[in-house]
């Protein structure tokens, strides 16, 4: 529990949503994911030249906001380094370590190196692992520790980051339709994956905890998955052609990547309830019932 | 070997609140920070409501989730069961926060006064070391290991225990060497009915919540 202005905590019995990692946690989440995903899309889609440049960057400029998020975080930003201590146990601190490969690995992609491409969409591969494991060490935290938020949140940052790819293609104009319909599974995906988490989730979670859960999950199967997959479809039947693909695709692109980053807010800020106290036993005390 | 570990007999606590007292002022906790403290618990609906005093706190586990997940090796456990925190080393980053499932972790980001203003006493014993970094029960660490340096028994030397067990006006708070048999938290637990909290995560806890009497010794 934090006291950010030395406040009082309120305790007791019942789950009560976590006071330790807010917003800028989640933007480690959300920026993270989405940039690692960029990247591994940007190298899929076999970028060249300016378009591949700029995409690494882009991507790598997420994960390093995502990083900065979580540092106005510490306590201690002085002592940031220490977070390479324990990479033997700690996902955070593989994280740190794994982030730490992947930018100058990112940045000689986009200088033109060849090979670091693929060198860096397999370190922001582990990457977004290691969040996704992270996440799920947290055992305090029912909705968190439940082992599915792994593959969740792997999807989830594939997925936004194939959105930003796609929200950027009448820029960069690199992608197939191939990688369109690749981009639409992975989508789908998304949502059984989504689906499956919830469904694993339907006991032992505070109700404040699943009444969010709800909110983001009605936002991710709506405007994350059946809105874009309808734009997808539509450029598949060829209901759009020339020039307006890529306006569709980059519509589609952002509506899956929005949803995805407001699911994993409300991942950690809404649906972040401890598991409060339980006895197994009530403590006999006087006579004994008959 | 030994593994130092805490028994409460719910059958006794009162919810006098002693030991939260007792473990502020030993341990100089700012406001808002209790590393103990004792739950108010409810159950059934009228007329056949039942009322139970937990006390709570780290439960110094086997297995304790906030040692693993810590980045920077700050938290980490004694070969006698006790986990400690490094306030040097710790980044303040709350990730053991979140993976404590008893809530044990605090960290308070302000050094906080009971009246608002810093009494004498509190700046006495401020601790900025202890400001924006994970902290929590340390089983009042220093006093078992100053007794022990003195030939002291913790659990049965006060000088040498925990300061909320010392306090604990019913008893219900015991403190000792479970793999010692015949101390007193060994015979406890096994003469009596316990559980330990939130056991099915794994975590080992060493903190033993008695209910009931074995049948055999009603």
């Amino acid at each position: 529990m934090s006291y950010p202005s030395g406040g009082y905590a309120k305790y007791g019995p019942e789950p009560w949503q976590q006071t330790s990692w807010d917003w800028r946690a989640a933007g480690n989440f959300v920026c993270g994911g989405a940039g690692s995903g960029l990247i591994v899309f940007a190298t899929l889609a076999e970028a060249q030249g300016t378009a591949l440049a700029l995409l690494m960057l882009a991507g790598l400029a997420l994960v390093g906001l995502g990083l900065f998020c979580v540092s106005l975080e510490l306590g201690r930003p002085l002592r940031a380094l220490n977070v390479y201590r324990n990479p033997l146990t700690s996902w955070m601190g593989r994280e740190a370590w794994t982030a730490t490969t992947l930018f100058p690995a990112g940045l000689a992609a986009a200088w033109g190196v060849p090979g670091f491409a693929w060198l860096a969409a397999a370190l922001a591969l582990a990457f977004v692992f290691c969040q996704a494991r992270l996440l799920q060490a947290a055992k305090g935290i029912p909705a968190w520790r439940e082992p599915l938020v792994v593959p969740l949140l792997v999807t989830t940052g594939l997925a936004e980051g194939a959105g930003i790819f796609f929200a950027l293609a009448p820029w960069h104009r690199t992608g197939t339709l191939w990688l369109l319909f690749g981009f639409g599974a992975l989508v789908l995906l998304r949502v059984l994956v989504w689906l499956a988490y919830r469904r694993n989730l339907a006991n032992p979670i505070a109700p404040a905890a699943t009444a969010a859960l709800d909110r983001a999950g009605r936002a991710l199967q709506l405007a994350g998955t059946l809105a874009p997959l309808v734009l997808i479809a539509a450029i598949a039947l060829g209901a759009v052609s020339g020039a307006a693909t890529a306006w569709v695709a980059a519509v589609a692109g952002l509506a899956v990547a929005a949803a995805g980053a407001y699911t994993k807010y409300t991942l950690i800020t809404g649906a972040g309830f401890n598991q409060g106290f339980a006895l197994a036993h009530l403590p006999i005390r006087g006579a004994r019932a008959e | 070997m030994t593994r130092w570990a805490m028994v409460a007999d719910l059958r006794r606590c009162v919810g006098c609140q002693t030991c939260t007292a007792a473990c502020r002022q030993a341990n100089a906790t700012p406001p808002g920070v209790q590393w103990r403290r004792v739950l108010d618990m409810e159950f059934g609906e009228y007329p056949n409501v039942r009322r139970s005093f937990v006390p709570v706190g780290c439960q110094h586990c086997d297995n304790p989730p906030c040692m693993d997940v810590c980045p920077t090796t700050a938290t980490r456990k004694r070969a006698d069961g006790i986990v400690t925190i490094d306030y040097d080393l710790c980044i303040g980053c709350a990730y053991c926060a979140v993976a404590c499932p008893y809530q044990a972790r605090h960290k308070a980001m302000r050094a906080g006064f009971a009246y608002g203003k810093a009494m004498e006493n509190e700046t006495k014993r401020r601790d900025d070391t202890r400001l924006a970094v994970a902290t929590k029960c340390t089983f009042c660490v220093d006093r078992i290991d100053d007794g022990l340096a003195r030939g002291l028994r913790p659990g049965v030397d006060h000088e040498a225990t925990p300061a909320c067990v010392n306090a604990c006006i019913t008893q219900t708070l015991q403190f000792g060497d479970l793999d010692d048999p015949q101390s007193n938290v060994s015979q406890l637990v096994a003469e009596n009915q316990h559980f330990r909290m939130h056991e099915e995560l794994g975590t080992g806890p060493g903190f033993y919540y008695i209910w009931d009497a074995k049948e055999a010794l009603r």
